[in-house]
């Protein structure tokens, strides 16, 4: 048996939460295992309903719930002990989540008191019988093969290892509503409050099918206009490079890379980043890379599928100006 | 008065390629530097912060080789009073490892008469990666434990401590003594001054050995990514390339006429 953490958002099973499941599906094809999942939070319509669709779509057979009020506000360790609970009733031989914040800290938890290895940021399976797993190292420069054969395997699987690909066969995905039990003790570090700030485009960083990147050849604070005005007219999302955040000319949230966000959209257009490791971590899942730099032996450019060699102050109104002429806008 | 203890990790300096060493075991960083990951910076940053509100002092811990004493040092220069390095061969040694070595100089130090209501420590190492020794940590301490956040302030006999969470940022309360790992973006570390730097020199470092066998960490062997041969297209030069930019955006779909 094979349990996933599924994380949820307001459509259902968040995209990289769908990828986990398929991960499991196709270890679980070569082990011969059952994969059933674990949802837990409120889930308010039309996010159950599109859990279960999503859940169907990838052949989960059940999906374990707990249902517990005490559970409306996040605590790891409370999330950890609702896992445990089904780890145990389903005797599970592993335990997966994706590699989210919320996804380590929860198995981080759960490995602890299961007294059991932990791997974070799995791309593969190197070795099925005994187990052991291929990871992301130093933000995803190198790999490590990692032996995973305590009693329970517990892994996280690294965002965009893999496709989100429907199961061969769909299932009707039923529903065990449990009781999980949580101690007080679980709740002690529970999220007392949530502030929501308009400034945090974290979300929308993540999830945008289009990123314009910006990097020290911004050359400023008071130099974003293009990079903005192209962000816009691409319907997407502004991502920066850490040294501009750490001087200051764009804030944390939009950072890419080893210590900011991690994003996979259709298309990356760094704009004047070298492509150090740091920032590379943050965007190598990237489906499509077009560079715009005036170093055209740059990392981030070599390692693009497209570029573009010059100043990208340039270069930048210069695709506004095409952009607006041809659409029309 | 609370006292923090905060934990480095000495980590090659990588920005470009990564060489490994010829058993596969560690990354070669013979021909960079090192240095600590940002998270850890952000938590030093906070321990200086905290402890000169609370008045207790801010211990900076290492688990790692003998040449760790250069990042203590550096963590001395900046606000911590005085630095404990736990020499170990840390490729030997897993996350559980790692927290076992750290539970033992906050019990030991704790017998001394020193407390350390408060342990920081970077959210990930920045070689490793293994999101978990903080965790792993806190349950040695029987405390609770918090992973990816900004700020952290003493209320009392409590800590709020705010990171970004998926609807916004999220506001814990805890009491303590509490483990926190911390995240880059909430404070900007501050550079040492020369005073600062000279302090350090003449701060205490303690060298302790760990007296237990490691459990390990599983890795059976590292490997670089299969280099990719590159395969980029040039569009062209300067401003006269946004035509065929253009082209290729609407040929990828991301824009449609």
């Amino acid at each position: 048996m094979i349990v996933v953490l599924v994380e949820t958002d307001a459509q259902g099973a968040t995209v990289v939460s769908r990828e986990a499941l398929t991960f499991a599906r196709d270890l679980a094809g070569s082990s011969g295992a059952a994969v059933h999942a674990v949802a837990i939070g409120p889930l308010p319509e039309p996010a159950r309903t599109g859990l279960l669709a999503h859940l169907a779509d990838q052949g989960v057979q059940l999906v374990h719930i707990p249902q517990d009020d005490r559970l409306a506000a996040y605590a790891a360790a409370a999330w950890s002990t609702a896992v445990i609970d089904v780890v145990k009733s389903t005797s599970a031989g592993a335990l997966i989540a994706s590699g989210t914040p919320r996804g380590n800290e929860v198995l981080a938890h759960v490995a602890t008191r299961l007294d059991v290895a932990m791997a974070a940021n799995v791309v593969q399976i190197a070795t099925v019988e005994p187990l052991a797993v291929t990871r992301q190292v130093v933000g995803g420069a190198a790999l490590e093969e990692m032996r995973l054969d305590d009693g329970v395997a517990v892994f996280s699987v690294a965002g965009h290892a893999c496709e989100p690909r429907p199961a061969a066969e769909a299932a009707v995905t039923e529903v065990l509503e449990y009781a999980p039990t949580i101690s007080d003790r679980d709740l002690v570090a529970r999220v007392a409050r949530v502030e929501a700030i308009a400034t945090d485009d974290t979300g929308a960083l993540t999830n945008a099918r289009v990123v314009v990147g910006a990097g020290r050849g911004a050359g400023g604070a008071d130099r974003f206009a293009g990079l903005l005005e192209l962000t816009e007219l691409l319907g997407g999302a502004l991502g920066v490079s850490r040294v501009v955040t750490s001087l200051g000319w764009r804030p944390h949230s939009e950072q890419v890379g080893q210590t900011g966000s991690r994003i996979a959209p259709d298309l990356y257009v760094p704009c004047g980043i070298s492509g150090a490791i740091q920032h590379w971590a943050g965007c190598q899942s990237a489906k499509t890379i077009l560079a715009i730099n005036t170093d055209a032996e740059a990392p981030m450019v070599t390692r693009a599928h497209y570029a573009v060699i010059g100043d990208l102050h340039e270069i930048v109104p210069a695709i506004n100006a095409e952009l607006r002429a041809r659409l029309g806008r | 008065m609370t006292n923090v203890l905060v934990c480095i990790k000495r980590v090659p300096d990588v920005a470009g390629e990564v060489l490994l060493s010829e058993d596969g075991q560690s990354v070669d960083a013979r021909h960079v530097g090192f240095t600590v990951s940002p998270h850890e910076e952000c938590a030093v940053e906070l321990a200086t912060r905290v402890t000169s509100a609370s008045g207790g002092t801010a211990t900076v811990l290492s688990v790692g080789p003998a040449d760790s004493a250069e990042q203590l040092r550096n963590a001395m220069a900046v606000g911590c009073s005085d630095a404990v390095l736990v020499e170990a061969d840390t490729v030997q040694f897993g996350p559980a490892d790692i927290a076992e070595a750290i539970a033992d100089v906050v019990r030991t130090r704790a017998a001394a008469g020193t407390s350390y209501d408060l342990v920081l420590l970077g959210n990930d190492a920045a070689d490793t990666g293994d999101f978990q020794v903080p965790v792993r940590l806190a349950y040695a301490l029987d405390r609770p434990v918090l992973t990816g956040i900004s700020t952290v302030e003493l209320a009392g006999d409590r800590v709020v401590a705010r990171g970004d969470g998926p609807d916004g940022t999220e506001i814990f309360e805890l009491p303590l003594p509490a483990v926190i790992a911390v995240m880059e973006g909430g404070v900007s570390p501050r550079y040492p001054s020369i005073p600062g730097r000279m302090k350090a020199k003449r701060a205490p470092l303690e060298t302790v050995t760990p007296d237990f066998e490691p459990k390990g960490s599983g890795r059976v062997r590292l490997t670089a990514p299969t280099p990719r041969v590159s395969t980029v297209e040039i569009l062209g030069s300067g401003p006269s390339a946004a035509p065929a930019v253009v082209d290729l955006l609407l040929e990828l779909g991301v824009v449609s006429k």
